[in-house]
């Protein structure tokens, strides 16, 4: 038997550093698992790479039209990468919908993948195109690469016994297998994955497998491309063993670590909102940790109960996104009343009232700090990355435990679906912070102090130790029911000077650029890749630019004093319309705060904002 | 400190002043819950008593026991993360007519349906009393309030009707001038497993006196109440010789030998909830007693059942397990 040659195998290889891919279809088509698959196949061969998936909020808008369209973004590299890329060198489209919803974010001379078996009079009907966009000068100034993938998937499963429709269905991992060899990307993985996912259905893991091996051999074959590309693994990464994750999926393994570091049983409330969903789904699984979850009759109900059980001796948490934190914040304040740990995650989207849900944004800053009546302070932390969210939620867990305080971690739907590699923590360093209840009842009153102002965790089930807590104001100490002025002001000043001092054991943040200079650039929240890059590109220009990003929100670190001293300007930008910025003006009044922010359910490019900072220093 | 010897009800109080209005419903019941945890022989530090706003609310604060006085409402999901949390606790609920049917409404329903064992102890004066005297959801047609100058429009929900219909397992109603009659409802509904609701009779005096004497007073209540017992006949009057009996879809009265036998336990809730849409107006008595008492799964047993299955199956949770997993890579 003659050994055939490698497809492909007598065309060019080009390296090349960083490459950006959108794969672009109809929500029907698979594009999120296409997506995922090239993002595990890269991580596997040792890229660094962020993703970004942009699908609708629509379960199945109508096939083919403009709504229906669902993205999957994947930036990968040699090199460090921050960002999922601002706009991609290569668009694969699926149909004439997801050409004319991307191509405008494609890169001048960036190549075009288009699957023209679904360009028909009835897909353009569809997508409400009066001409074929690969005919009327759309696509002009791009490479494009037409193929027929409807009906190369037809030959190659002519022998399947699928329906038309269930072949028809493998079209995506055909366009995967055209990708893997163009940009020379091992099958292994995802053949197993097919194995795995199918393995009640054989009959589909051979179909998927046979469309991904087809798609792979007609990049050579069918002479589409003139050449292949390479991107070497990245070994800019610090020792260690590495996985690929999404940032929902990391926010919720921090939180089971938390709660294996507190020692506490996790109990999780929760309500069904975009994009949280995905955390209540994923601890349910973790039934054999001891993790409870909750699905409430509503967002209120999810935060009571969880607020409950922490009185109960677990560990309280409760998911949620803007609306539901909104529905929750007279539940924070009982929180914040009656001092017990409780962890409020909210996966922010864009708003107001439903808003987008599937877009980003970070407009729940404000609500977060300061949205609830009376004075009820709550420490306020937000995840800056898919991989920090693990961290992230660690801490918040940390706080609310060592501090007896509900704590609100802010993440977003860009770190929520986002992904990148992942350095394992090694567990026997995970910070610990083991909870203390307290079962002696010599000298005990229910809102007492220890030196570090926090009152004791008394569990009902404790001899001897009954107690009444609730949301009327307490006498300091007993915690009797007091309506007394002065007692007011020093339990709210209690209260307050409780959550400030968990500055105590937080981190000044990390300057990266010179330590003096013209510009900081702060962030905080998800948009770090994207400020780090621009930053990276501002210094290597010459330009004088350092830049921050911020995990505590409020209290705010120490330090930051001496920080904002050392530039002319400190730009704060953020998704939303100047929220911490606000913040950060009226707690340094002194200092000159620049605001750069967006508003479009996008995240930040680094090319608008390096084209920002470079205005700015111009003027 | 432990429960070796017996409590008694004073052993129940706490050490805070009782401030409800002098004459209200509330002291009545408040002493004859103490007096039943006393005759249960529970102890103190394993009960909790959880409320909302309002004034029965109140209650956790006069109960030397644990208490979560919470916010308006959201009692039963408080509740709800506390059994679930450590179904070793008793827990009971403490609420009113506003709290639990207008603002808390859904969290009641949902309690109900879920079955958690938790014992809700709703006081109805058919009034807001802490807010000074508006309508509430209970409140009768027609009722002159602050808030409804001429009469009030809204139709009222049944509590009793309300929770049948909501998939309770065990439900009751009391008056806050039969105390006897309370502490055997009491009684039952500690020994019944899942939620218990009971809805209690109790008079405002002050912004609604005397609106259930119609029926509940001492000189009346023998014709005017009806006491349903299960296995027993649906006898009233103040000589016993009156009974109540189906007709088709419809109640009758009867004589006491005709009277038909309670059961609380059919399959469906229909004959409690007949019982139940007996207005106070019409001439049939008003009933009190066990309208339903049905035997289901109870919620926080099948959570940690759920949870020993899912770990036999899996074998206990490994952190580094659920970390390490997937396609890894090394970077030396």
């Amino acid at each position: 038997m003659t050994k055939t040659k490698e497809p492909g195998a007598e065309l060019p290889l080009q390296q090349q550093e960083e490459v950006t891919i959108r794969f672009a279809g109809d929500s029907g088509d698979g594009m999120q698992v296409t997506g995922n698959q090239f993002t595990n196949t890269s991580a596997v061969v040792g890229n660094d790479l962020a993703t970004l998936p942009d699908f609708p909020a629509e379960i199945r808008a109508p096939a083919g039209t403009r709504p229906g369209v669902s993205g999957f973004q994947i930036h990968f590299s040699s090199a460090d990468v921050h960002t999922p890329g601002d706009a991609p060198d290569v668009l694969v489209a699926m149909n004439p919908a997801a050409l004319v919803v991307n191509i405008g974010e494609l890169k001048p001379g960036g190549m075009l993948v288009v699957n023209t078996g679904s360009f028909g009079p009835n897909d353009l009907r569809k997508a409400r195109l009066e001409k074929n966009p690969l005919e009327d000068g759309s696509v002009d100034g791009y490479r494009v690469i037409e193929i027929n993938i409807n009906e190369r998937v037809r030959l190659a499963l002519a022998d399947s016994p699928l329906s038309t429709k269930e072949v028809q269905r493998c079209k995506n991992f055909y366009t995967l297998g055209l990708m893997y060899w163009l940009y020379s990307r091992p099958l292994k993985p995802t053949m197993n994955w097919l194995q795995e996912k199918f393995a009640k259905r054989p009959e589909l893991v051979e179909a998927n497998q046979k469309a991904l091996q087809a798609g792979f051999n007609a990049g050579d074959i069918h002479e589409m491309f003139q050449g292949r590309y390479d991107v070497q693994a990245c070994d800019n990464l610090p020792a260690g063993t590495y996985r690929n994750i999404m940032g929902n999926q990391a926010l919720g393994l921090g939180l089971l670590a938390g709660a294996e570091q507190s020692g506490l049983k996790l109990f999780l409330g929760a309500y069904p909102i975009t994009p949280a969903s995905d955390l209540l789904h994923q601890l349910a699984l973790y039934k054999n940790f001891g993790v409870i979850t909750f699905q409430a009759e509503d967002e209120i109900a999810a935060i009571c109960a969880a607020l409950g059980a922490s009185f109960a001796g677990c560990l309280g948490l409760t998911t949620t996104s803007g609306p539901g934190v909104a529905l929750k914040a007279e539940a924070m304040g009982l929180a914040v009343s009656v001092e017990l740990p409780l962890v409020i995650v909210d996966v922010q989207r864009a708003g107001p009232s439903t808003g987008m849900p599937t877009k980003v944004e970070q407009t729940d800053l404000l609500q977060s700090i300061f949205g609830r009546n009376g004075e009820a302070p709550i420490p306020v932390l937000a995840a800056s990355a898919p991989t920090d969210a693990f961290d992230c939620a660690l801490e918040a867990c940390r706080i609310a435990v060592e501090y007896m305080t509900p704590v609100i971690l802010l993440s977003d739907n860009y770190i929520a679906n986002g992904s990148e590699p992942w350095k394992l923590p090694d567990l026997q360093k995970l910070p610990e912070f083991k909870a203390k209840f307290r079962t002696n009842p010599e000298g005990y009153l229910p809102f007492m102090r220890d030196d570090r102002g926090m009152r004791p965790w008394v569990v009902p089930g404790t001899p001897g130790m009954q107690h009444r807590i609730g949301g009327l104001e307490k006498e300091d100490g007993t915690g009797n029911v007091s309506y007394d002025a002065e007692n007011h002001s020093l339990m709210t000043h209690r209260r307050h000077d409780r959550v400030q001092s968990v500055r105590e054991t937080i981190d000044t943040p990390e300057i990266f650029g010179p330590d003096k200079g013209e510009v900081l650039m702060l962030g905080w929240g998800g948009t770090r890749g994207s400020i780090q890059s621009a930053a990276d590109r501002c210094r290597a220009a010459g330009m004088s630019v350092a830049n921050m990003h911020m995990r505590h929100l409020w209290p705010l670190p120490k330090g930051l004093d001496e920080i904002f001293s050392s530039y002319k300007c400190v730009l704060v930008c953020e998704l939303n319309l100047g929220q911490f910025f606000r913040v950060l003006r009226s707690e340094f009044p002194q200092y000159n705060f620049l605001s750069y922010t967006k508003v479009e359910g996008k995240p930040f490019q680094s090319v608008e904002l390096t084209r920002h900072v470079q205005e700015l220093l111009e003027q | 400190m432990t429960t070796d010897a017996k409590l008694k009800a004073k052993d129940f109080k706490s050490d805070q002043d009782v401030r409800w209005c002098p004459g209200c419903g509330d002291y009545a019941i408040l002493s004859c819950v103490q007096g039943v945890m006393a005759e249960l022989g529970v102890s103190k530090e394993n009960t909790v008593f959880v409320s909302g706003i309002g004034c029965s609310s109140r209650f956790p604060y006069y109960m030397d026991t644990y208490g979560f006085h919470s916010i308006h409402g959201r009692a039963p999901a408080v509740a709800t993360g506390i059994k679930v949390a450590n179904p070793d606790l008793s827990v009971w609920i403490v609420t009113g007519d506003g709290d639990a049917l207008s603002i808390g409404g859904n969290h009641l329903i949902h309690l109900l349906r879920r079955n958690v064992n938790i014992k809700v102890l709703l006081f109805n004066n058919e009034i807001y009393g802490l807010t000074k005297g508006q309508y509430s959801p209970t409140s009768r047609q027609g009722l002159r309030t602050k808030a409804t100058p001429f009469g009030s429009i809204d139709h009222s929900f049944n509590p009793i009707s309300l929770s049948l219909g909501a998939g309770a397992s065990f439900v009751a109603r009391t008056v806050d001038t039969n105390l006897k009659h309370m502490r055997e409802i009491l009684l039952q509904a500690a020994a019944h497993k899942g939620t218990c609701f009971i809805e209690i009779f109790q008079n405002c005096v002050i912004f609604n006196d005397k609106v259930f004497d119609e029926v509940a007073d001492k000189q009346v209540r023998n014709d005017r109440l009806v006491t349903l017992a299960p296995g027993e006949k649906v006898v009233y009057g103040s000589d016993g010789d009156k009974g109540l009996r189906l007709n088709g879809f419809d109640l009758e009265q009867c004589s006491a030998d005709e009277a038909m036998v309670w059961d609380a336990s059919t399959a469906s809730a229909a004959p409690a909830m007949l019982f139940a849409d007996i207005d106070r107006a019409s001439d049939l008595p008003t009933p009190i007693g066990i309208f339903r008492k049905v035997e289901r799964s109870v919620f926080e047993n099948d959570v940690y059942r759920q949870m020993d299955q899912v770990t036999s199956n899996k074998g206990p949770g490994d952190l580094k397990s659920l970390i390490y997993t997937g396609d890894m890579w090394n970077v030396d």
